[in-house]
């Protein structure tokens, strides 16, 4: 699988031209992220927040799923980059007419875009795509199914990296419903591949994917347990319909079990960064004075995500330009 | 008057072992008229050299797609059972999930006009248990066992409904008539495509488990031994389905069972990357799951090692792995897959001869396929060193959704004859 996806995601020279799932890219790529995303920052800073680092280029937000966050950041962080952004709405659109995604695809693609950035409710959506779109257009996974969602991931690794300083002796805990959550499989990787001490998993047997160890994680159902000594504590959303589906009993017993209270976040490190990918329920898996308490790192998450879509982009858009001149390069000879 | 047939310089297989002495065969009248030393003399019309090839009876196959009745996008009597006959096929089942479903005597008989029209090999049609393959009203079963089907099946459709089964089976027995029934608990299997595993978890794939499966088993067997009809299970994906088949008949139930060849071969590690080309039903498991399969073939709990053809067209493959359908086209493969598990060593040429011919005909409960005078001349020439490129453009079957693409395998059947009539010659 990992050798796989990097061949997919990377050029020849190792350089990034999809960023599809963090699954086989290395500590050093990943870093390499990290140091982009910071130096976009400052950009963020400025009165006039525009690098033309992607002039005269066409980016497709493709929005197979409604999301209003996660788009509005791509879209800002394309706009800061100099590119023409076109925003698509397709949950209500063209595949309900019946239109495969490879169509779908193959009609935008005829407007010369440059890069999409595709959300979808299929695990393995971006992969699809990715395999079949034109040379030299890049795919950017913005959420796939259960199965990655890793600008996420990343600017949570920038959001602790800030923090924290470094990864090597963390520990990390993920609460909440693991198993239909995108976002826990890319930051089990990214913590993983960065060099976190441990990661934990906190949540009961429902809630979890199948075979959690093999991902490199321990497992606790005790949310008193699991949340002792941890650097940084992770709170997943919990979906309403999880209580329909019988995997969970109610609301009120999810929250005493695994809502993150005062008196639990008292259980971990003192400086202990609470984080959350958004949006939260308050009161569901998190008490409102945690969230918006001194330990909270909620809304830097949203601003670093506007950064880390900005290293992404311009990353994958730099390697596919540089693979097409290497064939340029080949050809001529 | 009727024109008789020799093919020479033959190994005949029996019993799974290829003879030391070359010798020929003489087919008249569509039967095998004398095998053997005598065979090498007399008058005959045609003669074919074997070149030392093996020569087998045909193979049997319990569960196969042929496309028809149905959008003819996906192959068609003709083109499939071409296909059978170039894996060596000369009798495949055609499963009941047509378009129309098979369920009523009027598309059965409709299946073996177009069979006799058009088929190369035999055609043996498998009705729908349960009206419109819902699972909800038993099916004319008379009319269809009458019509012409060795057996009624679920078509692969999950049974909803354990008072319908029950029924199903008790009206079947009071008939005897054979059931064919792929187990699966479709509650638990829910949206599931893929084995519930590490990998699908890594992957974000909904996941089958193995229970969904197991308790179907379990569900099917203790319904067969209060009903008393004849179950056939399959295809079987997991150890435990193996284990619990194992005991059933270590009790005395007179239950059959089969896996598909590609069951015995890959496991779930093949759907990395997402390639739904893999995407089957059951779904590939693990290895501990494969091991077991192929003990339960080489010592006979699986009866039958089926292709579970299904000819897909490109755009079925053409989507997000759990949005693709399931299905590979694998009438030529299956075979080559086999002699290359036994080039392995993973499983003996007896069991996997066995599960491919005699294994099917008890099943069907039909005379064990033999290379015997008398007998109707069902039967191909394999030439068992050489190797063929598995490829689309080498495929036969409409569908190219094959496994092994790209690989060179080895056994190539080079002629293959149904009732003396040779149904199919390998270009040279």
């Amino acid at each position: 699988m990992a050798d796989s996806n990097r061949q997919l995601q990377l050029t020849a020279d190792g350089e990034l031209k999809h960023f599809l799932s963090l699954e086989g890219l290395d500590r050093a790529l990943l870093t390499r992220i990290l140091d982009t995303a910071d130096s976009f920052i400052e950009v963020g800073e400025r009165s006039i927040k525009k690098v033309p680092l992607l002039r005269g280029r066409t980016l497709v937000n493709l929005f197979f799923e409604s999301s209003t966050r996660t788009r509005s950041t791509f879209e800002l962080a394309a706009k800061r980059l100099s590119a023409d952004v076109l925003n698509l709405d397709i949950s209500t659109s063209a595949t309900s007419k019946g239109e495969t995604l490879s169509d779908t695809l193959l009609n935008l693609e005829a407007m010369a875009s440059d890069m999409f950035v595709i959300r979808h409710a299929q695990s393995g959506a971006a992969h699809f795509i990715a395999r079949h779109v034109t040379p030299g257009v890049a795919i950017i996974n913005a959420g796939d199914g259960r199965h990655a969602h890793p600008t996420q991931a990343m600017l949570d690794a920038l959001t602790i990296r800030q923090h924290k300083g470094s990864f090597s002796g963390l520990k990390v805990g993920i609460v909440g419903d693991v198993q239909h959550s995108r976002v826990a499989r890319s930051q089990i990787q990214a913590l993983n591949t960065l060099g976190v001490a441990e990661v934990r998993l906190i949540a009961p047997d429902t809630l979890l994917p199948t075979a959690p160890e093999s991902m490199g994680v321990s497992v606790h159902a005790r949310m008193e347990e699991g949340l002792k000594d941890l650097d940084v504590i992770i709170m997943l959303r919990l979906q309403r319909e999880r209580m329909e589906g019988a995997l969970l009993p109610s609301e009120r017993e999810f929250y005493r079990l695994y809502g993150l209270t005062r008196e639990k976040l008292a259980l971990a490190h003192p400086r202990a960064l609470v984080m959350h990918p958004g949006p939260i329920n308050r009161g569901v898996e998190i008490e409102s004075a945690v969230a918006d308490g001194p330990q909270s790192v909620i809304l830097n998450q949203v601003t670093n995500g506007i950064a880390v879509r900005m290293a992404v982009m311009s990353m994958a858009m730099s390697g596919q330009l540089a693979e097409r001149q290497g064939q340029l390069g080949r050809a001529s000879r | 008057m009727s024109r008789v047939l020799r093919i020479e310089n033959i190994r005949p297989v029996q019993h799974g072992e290829p003879s030391q002495a070359l010798t020929s065969v003489l087919v008249a009248d569509g039967q095998i008229a004398l095998i053997g030393d005598q065979a090498r003399h007399g008058e005959a019309d045609q003669v074919i050299d074997g070149g030392g090839q093996w020569l087998l009876p045909g193979l049997i196959d319990l569960n196969c797609h042929l496309g028809e009745p149905g959008p003819d996008r996906r192959g068609t009597i003709a083109t499939e059972t071409l296909a059978a006959a170039r894996g060596g096929f000369t009798r495949v089942c055609a499963v009941p999930e047509t378009s129309p479903v098979n369920d009523s005597s009027a598309v059965t008989h409709l299946i073996r006009d177009l069979a006799a029209q058009s088929g190369r090999v035999h055609v043996l049609p498998v009705g729908a248990m349960t009206r419109g393959l819902g699972g909800e009203h038993l099916s004319d079963m008379v009319g269809l066992s009458s019509a012409g089907c060795v057996a009624l099946g679920n078509g692969g459709r999950p049974l909803r409904d354990a008072r319908v089964l029950r029924r199903c089976m008790a009206y079947a027995h009071t008939f005897g008539i054979r059931l064919f029934v792929q187990p699966e608990n479709a509650v638990l299997a829910a949206d599931g495509c893929a084995h519930d595993g590490a990998l699908a978890a890594r992957m974000g794939l909904p996941g089958i488990p193995a229970v969904a499966e197991t308790t179907a088993v379990s569900e099917l067997l203790l319904l067969a031994e209060e009903t008393g009809v004849r179950l056939h299970l399959g295809p079987l994906s997991c150890a435990r389905s193996v284990a619990l088949v194992r005991a059933a008949k270590a009790q005395g139930l007179a239950v059959t069972a089969d896996v598909t060849m590609h069951h015995l071969v890959y496991t779930d590690q093949v759907i990395t990357g997402f390639d739904g080309r893999y995407h089957v039903r059951p779904p590939l498991r693990e290895e501990s799951d494969r091991q077991a399969l192929l003990r339960g073939v080489e010592d006979g709990v699986i009866d039958a090692i089926c292709s579970q053809h299904r000819p897909q067209d490109h755009a079925a493959k053409q989507a997000p792995f759990a949005a693709t359908e399931a299905g590979l086209s694998t009438l030529e493969t299956t075979l080559s897959l086999g002699l290359q598990l036994v080039a392995q060593g993973q499983l003996s040429r007896t069991a996997l001869l066995r599960g491919l011919c005699q294994g099917p005909a008890e099943v069907l409960s039909e005379p064990v396929p033999e290379l015997a005078a008398g007998r109707v001349a069902d039967l191909f020439l394999l030439d068992a060193q050489a190797q063929w490129a598995v490829s689309e453009e080498t495929l036969l079957s409409t569908g190219k959704q094959a496994p092994a693409l790209g690989e060179r395998l080895p056994g190539v059947v080079s002629m293959t004859m149904v009732g003396g009539q040779i149904v199919y010659r390998a270009a040279d």
